[in-house]
């Protein structure tokens, strides 16, 4: 699938978004309950700012010395009897978990949810080396069932609602049972159960990685990550080159900002940690075990003013405290990363060309910035896009670089201004009914098209307070 | 065993970053460390009661008992169970130590089918159709109701994902305020050569999910129920 969702044009899919109003109900309820969970888990901790600077500190130091902790981690990993392999591409990443999936003779692969594999479209390179790919977690299961994109980071499929699951289940496994959402995941637990035991690879994300000991930790609730690194015998984890950490003393304070700051969570059912491979002398847990470190992109980002972005723990608060998300929802943005961090990473890694609208999918609240747990800035990273966008870029709407730049002279020279204003009102009349414009032209047409705008007042400023100085002066 | 491509990738990086390869850097020193305050000076017993209070927020049973009790506890808690007799445990020396391997050897004639994880063929195929599975926690959390797993030959990973059924002994001994503990403690014994085990499973309550709106569905794919028995062994 790659990092871009759908083929429709930004405004199209918008428009879709906001004329979806299953899905607006159910993204603003979601986004209350994970608000709520947020702020009530922060409460109990205490001293949240405290935990926030320390998980930014964390980020910063790891990601100024990036080059040290992989190369740490890599031979950890191998101390372990794994193998690592650094993925400069996509490309290369694919082609390395289906050569393994070949050498292993796998024809069914088991996956636990990771947003990494979606980015680089793991499972169409592994459907069309003729692997049968099933993805266990139960809202990423859902999605693949209806071959639908995920629209959230944490709760990929949180735009569906339980008619609308209960339908593919009954459509494309043969489901009988009632919308109930326990019979749903008792069924998906069933069908899923025979897989797990089944399955030759099993494929995981890495929520952190720790570079003194090797481990890669997954952040989990349903216990399918679990089976997914118990049962098959081989196990490939793929990471983000940035998702490091230096020590389990770092591990720790980033677990507790990720899983308060998604879903409210002292933390999640699992934490699990997995090192290399299975000892010589123990039963279950993979006999093989790979991680694939992959940049894709994000070496471009460190050194730059966006570095900070790749601070990321993938937590969604964001993305749950987003106004714009949600009127939108997540397919809007046409990437896998919706949400305020998605309009800020989309551009860095996949290019301004397809997704110049993204950082204007924000109304710069800073409501992101806030939620952020690792305090990444990420309105002032919208706004920095924008000026790249508009100045060097020189691809943003032409009208706003001709509007700006008319402005500007207009604005500055008194006689233009003043002479306009008093135009205002004669100039935009056939557009005007009651003091108000419901169909502007030109640069008003996109106000317009979802609001009024109001109307030139008769009087300027200028000319309203000269005749009340007169009439004060007459009274 | 082998690492591949490792050269190139992290010279970029490097040359990103504006600056030569690292091949030392010195251990961060933060500016601030809330983690060491969270139940700061806190006895053993009033971890419990935070314990036992967590225990209510992720749908867990509590049970708390004396060594001398625990074969009772025990007892109560696998007669209230009614799915498969089918029973998975944890072996180690600790069976032993708290009496379990006795206890055991009594519900065996009860009709319960037990079995201890021993490293051998069919483990995992035992523990996929037992509705128990019995383990020992190595560190526990109090903060988050969480009981640690140093998985190893003795403790599959296995016997507390499959079973329907998660039963945790919690040795009062073995509780800590946070997760901050216990990564001290694996950290400080990976800087001593002594390398973590394989999987560490940090496991709070059963499984669950939010993914159908925003519904929390206990038990998923992993135990639907959870029950913690906390031992005195003080």
């Amino acid at each position: 699938m790659g990092i871009r969702i759908g083929d429709k044009p930004y405004a199209e899919r918008i428009q879709a978004g906001i004329e979806n109003s299953f899905m607006r109900q159910a993204v603003s309820s979601a986004q209350g309950r994970f608000r709520t969970g947020r702020l009530k888990a922060a409460e109990e901790l205490g001293d949240w700012e405290d935990w926030r600077t320390l998980g930014e500190e964390i980020r910063h130091h790891t990601m100024e010395n990036l080059d040290y902790y992989l190369h740490q981690l890599s031979e950890q990993v191998e101390k372990r009897g794994g193998t690592v392999f650094f993925a400069e591409t996509a490309e290369e990443a694919n082609a390395y978990v289906k050569e393994v999936a070949k050498k292993k003779q796998a024809r069914k692969v088991v996956k636990s949810k990771s947003m990494v594999t979606e980015e680089i479209g793991l499972n169409e390179a592994l459907e069309q080396s003729g692997c049968e790919v099933v993805e266990s977690d139960l809202g990423e299961w859902i999605l693949q069932l209806d071959e639908d994109p995920p629209s959230h980071i944490v709760t990929p499929a949180l735009h569906k609602n339980k008619e609308q699951i209960r339908e593919t289940f009954a459509n494309k496994k043969g489901y009988t049972k009632t919308d109930r959402p326990e019979e749903l995941a008792a069924f998906a637990r069933e069908q899923l159960r025979k897989d797990f035991l089944e399955a030759d690879l099993g494929v995981t994300g890495c929520n952190f990685a720790v570079a003194e000991s090797g481990a890669v930790t997954l952040v989990t609730n349903e216990g399918n990550a679990r089976m997914v690194t118990s049962l098959p015998d081989t196990h490939i984890a793929v990471m983000g080159m940035e998702r490091v950490v230096p020590t389990w003393e770092e591990l720790e304070v980033v677990v507790s900002l990720l899983t308060r700051a998604a879903v409210g969570q002292k933390l999640t059912s699992y934490i699990t940690a997995l090192t290399g491979t299975r000892l010589d002398d123990e039963t279950d847990g993979p006999e093989d075990f790979h991680l694939v470190i992959v940049d894709n992109g994000r070496s471009k980002i460190l050194g730059t003013e966006f570095q900070s972005a790749l601070h990321c723990i993938r937590c969604a608060a964001c993305i749950n405290a987003c106004p714009v998300y949600r009127h939108v929802g997540g397919h809007s943005y046409g990437s896998i990363y919706p949400g305020p961090i998605g309009a800020v990473l989309t551009p860095l890694l996949d290019g301004y060309e397809d997704h110049k609208d993204l950082p204007y999918a924000s109304t710069l609240c800073a409501a992101c910035t806030e939620a952020c747990p690792v305090k990444i800035p990420l309105h002032e990273h919208l706004i920095r896009h924008r000026e790249i966008i508009v100045e060097r870029e020189q691809m943003g709407a032409k009208s706003e670089e001709w509007m700006m730049k008319g402005f500007a002279k207009w604005a500055s020279t008194p006689a233009a201004y003043k002479l306009s204003t008093k135009m205002a009102r004669t100039a935009m009349k056939p557009w005007t009914k009651d003091e108000q414009i419901e169909n502007g032209p030109g640069p008003l047409k996109g106000w317009t098209q979802s609001r009024d705008f109001p109307a030139p007042a008769k009087k300027n400023f200028r000319e309203w307070y000269k005749q009340r100085e007169k009439r004060r002066g007459e009274a | 065993m082998t690492v591949h491509n490792r050269t190139s990738f992290l010279d970029r990086v490097a040359e990103n970053l504006g600056r030569e390869r690292r091949t030392e850097v010195k251990p961060p020193v933060y500016s601030v460390q809330p983690q060491d305050r969270v139940f700061q000076g806190a006895t053993q017993d009033e971890l419990i009661e935070m314990l036992e209070a967590q225990c209510r927020v992720i749908h867990t049973s509590f049970e708390r008992t004396t060594q001398s009790g625990l074969a009772d506890t025990l007892n109560k808690v696998l007669a209230s169970f009614e799915g498969s007799k089918k029973v998975i445990s944890a072996g180690g020396p600790r069976l032993d130590d708290f009496g379990v391997r006795g206890i055991y050897e009594e519900l065996a004639e009860d009709d319960f089918d037990l079995r201890i994880w021993n490293d051998q063929e069919g483990d995992v195929a035992f523990a996929e159709q037992a509705g128990l599975g019995i383990v020992f926690s190595d560190i526990t959390l109090a903060e988050s109701g969480t009981v640690t797993l140093f998985n190893d030959s003795y403790n599959g990973r296995s016997i507390s994902l499959l079973p329907e059924t998660f039963i945790a002994i919690i040795p009062k001994s073995t509780l800590v305020p946070r997760m901050t503990q216990a990564a001290r403690v694996i950290h400080e014994q990976e800087q001593k050569g002594n390398p973590v085990s394989s999987c560490v499973s940090f496991i709070t309550g059963p499984s669950n999910s939010a993914d159908i709106e925003m519904n929390l569905i206990v038990g998923v794919h992993g135990p639907v129920k959870a029950t913690y028995i906390l031992v005195d062994d003080l």
